[in-house]
Order: C-alpha cells, then sequence, then structure tokens
C-alpha cells in the first residue's frame, strides 16, 4: 500500500482499524452471504473431486468456455484460491470475534448485576403497585419471583440478572464451528480416497498400483497406506423384476469375499453391502457401483489362446448399457484391440440399433469394433486400461462398414486376421471405494457441541430486573422494571405476568396502580 | 387391505387434499376481499353501535370476512386430515417410510407444513397467513403430481434409518422456513405501508394482521426454531448417512452444496437482525432468500442438476 493513499493512519492504526473492520458484525454478515454465493458455481457445473469423468465431458461439449471456467477454478471451486480466501477471511473474523467476546464474557462472569437505573419509567417495561407488605417483605417476595438469577440487594433496592448462559451457548456454537473447520481440514490433509475395481474371483491388495483413481491430502504419505488385501468371492445384484411397477430398479447390491488384515493374518470373511462398509481399522471400504466384466476369449491365426480374462465394462446408463475396451499385445502377427459396448439385456430399439432394457443379465450380449497395429503398450507410459489408443492402429472393415463382432453368451466368431474371439463367460464385478479420513468424529462432535450452544443461545432470554420497595406511610411503593438483552415486543405481557407471580409470592393479590 | 389398495386409496385422498387445499386457499383470500374496504377502528365503533340494529354494509363486510376465515382454517384442517391419511396409506403400500421419492416429499412435506401452520394458528393465532401457506401447499401438491411414480421399494442408497431421520429433520425445518417466509413476505408489505399509508387510508385486511414489529417477531422465533433442526438434518444426520452410502461425510455433491448455501443464508438471517442497519426490511429480504434456496434445492437440483442424490427423480 502507498502511504499517500491513506495519509491520516500509520501502519499500526491502520492494521488495528483492519483488524475492527474485520471481525465487525456487519463484515461477517458480509462474508457470510459471499460464502453462500461462492459455493453457488461448484454446484452448476462438474467438480474435479467429485466425477472427473463429468468434467472431461463438459471440456467436450463446452469447448469455448470450459479452458476459461477452468482458469478461473470452476471446476475446483472448493479448493480454489477465491473460496479459500472467503472462508479463510471468515475463519480469521470468527476467531477474532470468539477471543475478545470470551474474555468480555469471562468478566461479565464475575460482575454483579448493574445498579438499579434513577428513572424506571425509562427502560423498556415497567410498573408500580402498593402493598401493605414490608420493604423486606417486598424484596424477598420479588427474590423468589425472579427465581434463579444473579441477585444484589442495596437499601430496598434489587437488582438480578440471568441468562448468562445465552452468551455461554453463543461462543460454544462460534467456537465449534471453528473446530469443524479444522476437524475437516485434519481428515482431508492426511486422509485418501480412491476407487477400485475387482472382478468376481479376483483379489485387491492396497497399494497405490490397485486402484482406479486415488486422491489424497497433501500431507498423506502413500506408506501409510494399511496393508490388508482382500478377494471377492460372489457379487449379488437384485433389480426390480421386470414386468413390475419400476422394473429394474436396484434393490440389492451385496459384495462376499474375504480378506486379511495384513500379510500373514487370520483370513476373514467380508459381506458388504451399500450402507454397510467394511472396517480394517480407520479404513473404510465401501461398495459404490458394480457392473459386468465379460470373460473374453482371443485365439490368434496361430491357433493359440493369447488372452482369456474377465474385462470389466463400465456402465453408463441405469439399464447398464457398459461401454469397454480389449486388448491383446500378444496377439500375432499384430497386436489386436477391441472397443464397444456390453449390453446384459439385449433387446431391439427402434432405429434398429441394440439396446440395454434391463440391468440384469438376462440376454447379454458383446459388441465390438476391431482394431490391428500398435497398442503402443511399450513406451513406458501408463495407459489407461479403458481407452484404446488407436493412433498406430487400423480399423478391419467390412466393405464399406466397420467390421463387427456381436456375440452372445458362449458364442465365438471368426476374426479377419484368422483367430476367433469367444464370449466365454459373465462374471460381475464391485467398484469399491477404499477410504480413510483420520478425526472424523472431530467435526461430528464439534458439530454437536456447536448444535447444543445455538440451541441455548437461542432459548434463553438473558434478562435484567430491577425492584424498588420504599415506605410510603402505612403502605409500601414497589416500582419494577425489566430489560431484555435481545429485543423483544412482548415484554410488557411478560412483565404483567412476572407481576403476577410477584404478588402471590407477596400472598397477595392487591390491584395494581401503574 | 391389500398393497394395491392403499395405493388407489392414497391416490383418491392426495388428490382429494389438494382440491380442498386449493378452496381453503380462495376461502382465505376471501377472507382479505370482504375486508377490502373496512378501517379497523371505524369497524369497532360500528360493532359497538351495531347491538340490536340492523348491521350495517361494513359490519356485513366484517362477518363475511370472518365467516371465510373460519371456513378457510377448517378447510386447511380437513385438508390436513386427508392428506395425513394419504402419507399414511402411501407408506402402508410401498411398506416403508412415505418419503423416498420426489412424489412422496412433496406430499409429506405439504402435510408437515400445515401440521407447522395449524399447530402456529394454535400457538400465536397466525391465521392472517393462511393465503400463503395454503396457496404455496396447492402448488406444490399439484407439482407433486407431475412427478407421481407408484409406491415400490427404496434404492438401495436410501436403505438406512438415517434417511428417516434426515428427511423428517428437513421437512420440519422446511415447513418452519415458509412460515417464516410467509412472515417475512407479509412484514414486508405490512412495515411498507406502515410507512406510506396514511391514517385514513388505512382500510382492508392489512390492517387487521398485527404490526409489523409483531409479524418480525414471529418470523424470528420460526427461523430460530427452525435454523437449529436445519442444522441437524443438514449438517449432522445428512452427513454421517452419507458416511455409511458413500464413504464420506461430505463430497460438495450439489443437493450438499445448497443445503450448506441454505445454511448459510439462514445464519446470515440471523446475523442480520443482530446488526444495526440490517434489521427489518433487509433481514427479511435475507430470509427470503434462504427460502428460496431451499426450495431451489428440492426442485432445481432434483430435476437439472445430476448429481449422486438425483434418485429423488
Ligand atoms: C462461520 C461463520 C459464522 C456462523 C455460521 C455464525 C452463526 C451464527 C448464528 C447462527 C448466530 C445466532 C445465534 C444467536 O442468535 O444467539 C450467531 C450470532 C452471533 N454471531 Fe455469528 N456466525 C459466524 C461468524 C461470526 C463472526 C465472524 C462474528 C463476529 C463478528 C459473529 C458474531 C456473532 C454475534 C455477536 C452473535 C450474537 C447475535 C445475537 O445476539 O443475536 N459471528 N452467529
Amino acid at each position: 500500500m502507498s502511504s499517500n493513499a491513506v495519509p491520516a493512519l500509520g501502519r499500526r492504526e491502520f492494521t488495528r482499524w483492519f483488524w475492527r473492520q474485520l471481525t465487525s458484525m456487519r463484515t461477517a454478515l458480509f462474508l457470510l452471504l459471499l460464502l453462500a454465493i461462492a459455493a453457488v458455481p461448484g454446484s452448476l457445473v462438474p467438480q474435479r473431486g467429485v466425477d472427473a469423468r463429468a468434467v472431461e465431458a463438459y471440456f467436450l461439449e463446452h469447448p469455448k468456455s470450459a479452458p476459461t471456467l477452468d482458469k478461473l477454478g470452476f471446476f475446483n471451486v472448493y479448493t480454489s484460491p477465491w473460496f479459500s480466501a472467503v472462508y479463510l477471511l471468515l475463519m480469521v473474523s470468527l476467531i477474532g470475534c470468539i477471543v475478545p467476546r470470551s474474555f468480555v464474557y469471562l468478566r461479565a462472569l464475575r460482575a454483579r448485576p448493574p445498579k438499579a437505573p434513577r428513572n424506571f419509567s425509562r427502560m423498556p417495561a415497567s410498573a408500580s403497585f402498593e402493598t401493605a407488605a414490608s420493604v423486606d417483605e417486598v424484596i424477598s417476595a420479588g427474590r423468589r419471583a425472579i427465581g434463579r438469577a444473579r441477585v444484589d440487594v442495596v437499601d430496598g433496592e434489587l437488582s438480578a440478572e440471568r441468562g448468562f448462559l445465552r452468551e455461554a451457548g453463543n461462543l460454544v456454537f462460534h467456537i465449534s464451528v471453528v473446530v469443524v473447520l479444522v476437524g475437516v481440514a485434519v481428515g482431508t490433509l492426511f486422509g485418501y480416497r480412491g476407487t477400485a475395481i475387482v472382478t468376481e474371483g479376483q483379489g485387491f491388495a492396497n497399494s497405490l498400483t490397485q486402484y482406479d483413481e486415488f486422491g489424497s491430502g497433501s500431507l498423506f504419505k502413500a506408506d501409510q497406506l494399511p496393508p490388508f488385501s482382500l478377494k471377492l468371492d460372489t457379487f449379488t445384484a437384485k433389480f426390480q423384476a421386470l414386468g413390475s411397477q419400476q422394473a429394474g430398479a436396484p434393490r440389492l447390491f451385496r459384495a462376499q469375499g474375504t480378506y486379511t488384515q495384513k500379510p500373514g493374518a487370520d483370513v476373514r470373511t467380508f459381506d458388504i453391502t451399500v450402507n454397510h462398509p467394511l472396517e480394517i481399522g480407520s479404513t473404510s471400504v465401501f461398495l459404490v457401483g458394480q457392473g459386468y466384466a465379460p470373460v473374453i476369449k482371443v485365439t490368434d491365426a496361430n491357433g493359440e489362446v493369447v488372452f482369456n480374462e474377465a474385462v470389466p465394462f463400465l456402465p453408463n446408463d441405469p439399464s447398464y448399457t457398459s461401454t469397454g475396451v480389449v486388448k491383446v499385445p500378444d496377439a500375432e502377427p499384430q497386436q489386436l484391440g477391441f472397443q464397444g459396448f456390453f449390453l446384459p439385456t439385449a433387446a431391439t430399439g427402434a432405429d434398429g440399433a441394440s439396446i440395454s432394457v434391463y440391468p440384469a443379465a438376462a440376454n447379454p450380449l458383446l459388441g465390438l469394433f476391431v482394431w490391428h497395429g500398435d497398442l503402443g503398450l511399450d513406451k513406458g507410459t501408463p495407459q489407461s486400461v479403458y481407452i484404446l489408443d488407436k493412433s498406430k492402429m487400423k480399423q478391419y472393415k467390412d466393405g464399406d462398414k466397420s467390421y463387427r463382432v456381436s456375440l452372445k453368451a458362449g458364442q465365438s466368431q471368426k476374426l479377419p486376421n484368422g483367430g476367433t474371439i469367444e464370449f466365454a463367460g459373465l462374471r460381475q464385478f464391485a467398484r469399491l471405494q477404499i477410504s480413510s479420513s483420520p478425526g472424523v468424529k472431530v467435526p461430528l462432535i464439534g458439530i454437536i457441541a456447536g448444535l447444543a450452544g445455538l440451541v441455548t443461545s437461542l432459548t434463553i432470554k438473558p434478562r435484567r430486573t430491577w425492584i424498588r420497595a420504599r415506605r410510603d406511610g402505612s403502605r409500601t411503593v414497589v416500582d419494577v422494571a425489566v430489560l431484555d438483552r435481545v429485543p423483544r415486543d412482548d415484554l410488557p405481557a411478560d412483565l404483567d405476568a412476572f407481576l403476577e407471580r410477584f404478588r402471590e409470592a407477596l400472598g397477595e393479590t392487591e390491584e395494581r396502580t401503574s | 387391505m391389500t398393497a394395491a389398495q392403499y395405493e388407489q386409496f392414497s391416490n383418491y385422498a392426495v388428490a382429494s387434499a389438494t382440491g380442498i387445499l386449493a378452496l381453503a386457499f380462495v376461502a382465505y383470500v376471501a377472507q382479505w376481499g370482504f375486508a377490502r374496504r373496512i378501517a379497523p377502528d371505524r369497524e369497532l365503533v360500528t360493532a359497538g353501535a351495531a347491538e340490536g340494529a340492523p348491521p350495517s354494509a361494513e359490519g356485513t363486510a366484517s362477518e363475511r370476512s370472518d365467516v371465510a376465515g373460519g371456513i378457510g382454517f377448517s378447510l386447511t384442517g380437513l385438508a390436513w386430515l386427508v392428506l395425513l391419511a394419504g402419507v399414511i396409506t402411501r407408506g402402508l403400500s410401498a411398506e416403508r417410510v412415505p418419503w423416498g421419492n420426489m412424489y412422496e416429499f412433496g406430499c409429506a412435506a405439504t402435510l408437515m407444513a400445515l401440521t407447522a401452520y395449524i399447530v402456529l394458528v394454535r400457538m400465536w393465532a397466525i391465521d392472517w397467513v393462511g393465503p400463503i401457506i395454503t396457496g404455496f401447499g396447492t402448488v406444490v401438491l399439484g407439482l407433486s403430481a407431475l412427478v407421481f411414480v407408484p409406491p415400490g421399494p427404496l434404492v438401495p442408497a436410501l436403505h438406512s434409518y438415517w434417511l428417516v431421520i434426515h428427511v423428517l429433520g428437513a421437512m420440519i425445518a422446511g415447513s418452519a422456513f415458509l412460515v417464516g417466509a410467509a412472515a417475512s413476505v407479509l412484514y414486508l408489505v405490512k412495515a411498507r405501508a406502515e410507512r406510506t399509508t396514511a391514517d385514513e387510508d388505512r382500510v382492508g385486511f392489512l390492517w387487521r394482521i398485527p404490526p409489523s414489529a409483531k409479524i418480525d417477531q414471529i418470523a424470528y422465533r420460526v427461523h430460530a426454531f427452525a435454523f437449529p433442526i436445519w442444522t441437524f438434518a443438514a449438517l449432522i444426520a445428512g452427513p454421517i448417512w452419507a458416511q455409511y452410502a458413500w464413504g464420506r461425510y461430505w463430497g460438495w455433491d450439489p443437493k450438499e452444496v445448497w443445503a450448506f448455501i441454505t445454511w448459510v443464508v439462514y445464519a446470515g438471517y440471523l446475523h442480520a437482525r443482530a446488526t444495526a442497519g440490517w434489521k427489518g426490511k433487509a433481514a427479511a429480504i435475507i430470509a427470503l432468500i434462504g427460502f428460496a434456496t431451499f426450495v431451489f434445492n428440492f426442485v432445481g437440483i432434483n430435476l437439472f442438476v445430476s448429481g449422486m442424490h438425483s434418485y429423488a427423480k
């Protein structure tokens, strides 16, 4: 900042001024509303951290605007600099608010109730009445009527204050907002989350190479991955029966198998369903999706079996129209690549194309196009198993149309190069999410404490009450005034109710003169 | 009864409740309409003088307005009863809690909103928000019919008792938010009228409802009730359920984003009420924005944005 911009303020004054602005209620309000606005874009365009594939699709659909949005951080809104800036400012403002208020509160805890004001009629609600009781009787009756409160009595004047817990609740609430944010941050920094596809009959060992997608916080170290392994034996998927209402809606997903906590440990069985993860130490294994893995057997022109594996095809829609890729690097004389779709229940659609009409495998059909050439696997750069690099491959043709493999379960077909491909079997795969967020309990406990504080602060009324009693002849004149530290419009009615209790405590029901 | 009979009964009941609620709305509008020309203080005078004497024009208008209001409340009560039967039988036919998809959510949420309204009419005599509540309820029930699906079991991700708690909490909070929004609208209208209308022009039903300060107080209380429940439903029960179902308690799914936005905006409302210069009008507008974000979450996000929660379609 150039020094002539704020000539009157030295650095210290400026800092103090800035701090006061930042911790003012108005700024807090402004930052809260700004946070709400800043959160909006992340719900309208896909987010990398939530669905990376949707982001890629968005780039293809909006080639013009996507790069600009990307530069602005719209695909990573919740980790973008501007979103972080807003919530960090809010955090600082919050802490700057909590600390001084806590000191004020601690002092107020020891303070005595303020002395009675001279003029009661200036208070938001006040009243007077006369009684035959003595001044002492009036004061002690007033005390009883007020109930639990901090009370001082000086010369026939009673001052009472109650509702200290309101501010305590408010402070607890604001402190727990900080606790929650810190807890979430720690869990994110040290945690990890990844997904892996595991086909029936296959295993998974918890190391980075086995994940399809993996993300971790910046303080996470890969050697912290707990060394468990598991094997999927059977996967069960049930869908609402064809012909019934909501046919095809998912009803049950269940993965069963065995696992060991670390190499050499006991083998135990697991049974994971949606909402019922497997817990291994601080790691949880969730079932987040499933699909089909047709077993594909390829024989090359020399009659040798060069490929015989279950290949996961990733589902694209609720009836599990799935797409996938088969790479056969050992085929002779040229490597082979297949790309196409798998339909669990194939039917012919209106336009003559095959579509899947039901998610269970009632009439499975495999449809593939075939490429030959160099799969590009030798370069050393890792390749996705779901993408076929066609840059050095040529597609087989059938006249001017693409050559096509179309197989029902058990069928096989001759390939143009003399080999055969067979749809040899069908397995299912489970998409497992493996995650650990250390200290998940911290934000949970924080928010529960916060809720308790919030309810306290919203329900407790902080109230000051003053009673002044003086002898006037044979009667005692009693003046009462109340002040709520949160504005209310029903104070006079509340005062009436109090007066009733007061006179009851006095043991009389005298009419009031006000 | 069989599941199919329950289903049919439920469909008829929901349709009837929609019709009855629409009539309640008409009655409430008539209550305001009949009182169009009545000035509150002049009416007091005529009412006092009218004993025995033939009722004046204003006296009958006032009576008609009262009768229409009474009919409106009775019809709202009836709609509540019929809708309650509809929601219960829907649950019986599906053999689970009746809020597993958007149609059911619309019905159950309207039921909850009517419950909140009826309770608050008894507690704080807020029958003057009747036209807004019944109008809104009719629209929600009508729109729910557009996304009707036959009852069926739940998709696996919804198999959790946290669903029951989470959605129930969201509906209770939402009902209170609706009442709060209705009161905030009337607060804005009334506060403006109080500023701009000369004493002799103060005629109509607007001057029979409480003064704006009182309306503001009621709006605040309703929001102060709703906010902790929303905190619980959206930021405690929701994340716990998400942790079981998806392995993360918070993932910035569009639905979660908007639940968070709603929460932040209402926190803003509570702050605004304690900030000089923001009390009153600005606070009421923030409350309305909060309600708009809440509604958008259930309509806009379910229908237009895909995310993990879009099973609600
Ligand atoms: C994450 C940010 C924040 C959230 C979610 C939040 C939320 C809330 C809520 C819900 C209330 C209402 C409770 C009540 O009325 O007793 C409240 C009250 C209050 N907040 Fe915050 N707050 C935040 C930040 C701040 C900051 C930064 C300040 C400091 C300027 C602040 C100062 C206050 C004060 C003084 C009250 C008491 C208002 C009253 O007496 O009604 N808050 N806050």
